[in-house]
């Protein structure tokens, strides 16, 4: 574990007075605050660090007890003691975040302190429930393979000690996010449950590429297939299935067909559209009969 | 709409520590709206998360309606930029 500068974290010397420590933290703030920084993981953990060097540098007491511990810093010894007792008293602490298996969720909050503030000041400090009406919302990360988004499943996630079992609808799309409405953190006073906030991650684990509800894929096809025409059977994320390769098809025609692409999301029974681009193989190391036909071929053409 | 998603507004000032007032600042603003039954005014359920993190912008960062309404704005618009470029990196994902 790290000592943590928090004069360095609100970027102010050692000496600033109460108000200096208000002004940079406010300052710090309106530019890191969660809610002015939607997604960005980075500015929320910033935020948190801003949040305990607030927590620790505007309270007289906690000022001065960091003080003294960074003068004496170096004796690691006496601080490891110290740490030892208090990890006896103080259990974990806040709701940071976790992960099970394949999903990760969090708190809406700001999270725990760290390490360093739990052995100093025991517990989570300043963060304790805040709930004055609306419990917290929770956000949850949802890892599904392709395949497994092309149907429509049910999962069964523990969030906070509950279980959840919800439906996943068939074409959800990578970074949809769905709204759990009750499922967060309880609420104060009679106020309502926040809500469970679940961000689908979709994986692709199959050889065709997703745009939104179409499939695109590129087949091989041999040279005298494209020159002759002839079958190709191809597969699809619902079976294989049999296509006519046309006389004289050219490298890089695109084929489409219509309702073999992936399931609209909470239309039942509508696909989008599956685009194969056909790629005709030029042979290599022809052998000496191939090649002298494909002369004979040449010099009647030209 | 379902009377037990209303929040009474009352009720809600009460618990946050908040003045009527600046709900009602809000709502001259047109960043939430206010039901009124029988001559009680109530908030949607569904605004709550809105209207809390309007009062954390006003309360903890000294922001005021003015720059809530230009931060809402904002925000409605990097969500929309967020949300087309997930699109378009999903577009060309290899």
């Amino acid at each position: 574990m790290d000592f943590v500068d928090y004069y360095k974290t609100l970027g102010i010397p050692k000496d600033a007075s109460a108000d200096d420590i208000k002004k940079a933290y406010r300052k710090l703030a309106r530019k890191l605050h969660p809610d002015l920084n939607p997604n960005d993981k980075d500015a929320h953990k910033k935020f948190q660090q801003i949040n305990e060097a607030n927590e620790v540098l505007s309270d007289p007491e906690k000022r001065k007890k960091y003080d003294q511990y960074g003068q004496d810093w170096k004796h690691a010894d006496q601080y490891e003691k110290a740490k030892q007792q208090k990890s006896h008293d103080f259990g974990g602490g806040g709701f940071g975040g976790a992960n099970y298996g394949d999903y990760t969720y969090s708190s809406g909050d700001d999270g725990a302190f760290s390490d360093f503030f739990e052995s100093l000041f025991g517990g989570a400090g300043g963060r304790k429930n805040k709930t004055k009406y609306r419990g917290q919302d929770y956000s949850a990360e949802l890892h599904v393979p392709l395949t497994d988004a092309y149907t429509t499943h049910k999962q069964t996630l523990t969030v906070n000690g509950k279980n959840v079992r919800i439906t996943i609808p068939a074409g959800i799309e990578n970074g949809q996010v769905i709204r759990l409405k009750t499922y967060g953190s309880p609420g104060a006073n009679g106020g309502p449950n926040g809500d469970l906030l679940i961000t689908f991650v979709v994986n692709n684990d199959t050889a065709f590429r997703r745009d939104g509800n179409d499939l695109f894929k590129t087949e091989n096809i041999d040279l005298y297939t494209a020159l002759l025409g002839g079958d190709k059977t191809i597969e699809t994320l619902n079976g294989k299935i049999k296509l006519k390769v046309a006389e004289g098809t050219q490298n890089g025609t695109k084929l489409r067909l219509k309702g073999k692409g992936f399931p609209v999301y909470k239309q039942e029974g509508e696909f989008g559209d599956l685009y194969i681009t056909w790629n005709v193989k030029i042979p290599t190391h022809l052998t000496a009969k191939q090649k002298e036909l494909f002369t004979e071929l040449q010099n009647i053409s030209s | 709409m379902e009377h037990e998603e209303l929040i009474p507004v009352r009720d809600f000032c009460v618990h946050h520590n908040i003045e009527y007032s600046f709900i009602s600042s809000l709502q001259d603003s047109g960043l939430i709206q206010i039901t009124s039954l029988q001559s009680t005014t109530f908030i949607q359920a569904d605004d709550l998360h809105k209207l809390e993190k309007f009062i954390r912008l006003y309360y903890e960062l000294d922001i005021n309606i003015e720059g809530i309404e230009t931060i809402n704005y904002l925000l409605d618009k990097i969500e929309d930029l967020q949300r087309e470029l997930k699109n378009l990196s999903n577009k060309i994902e290899v």
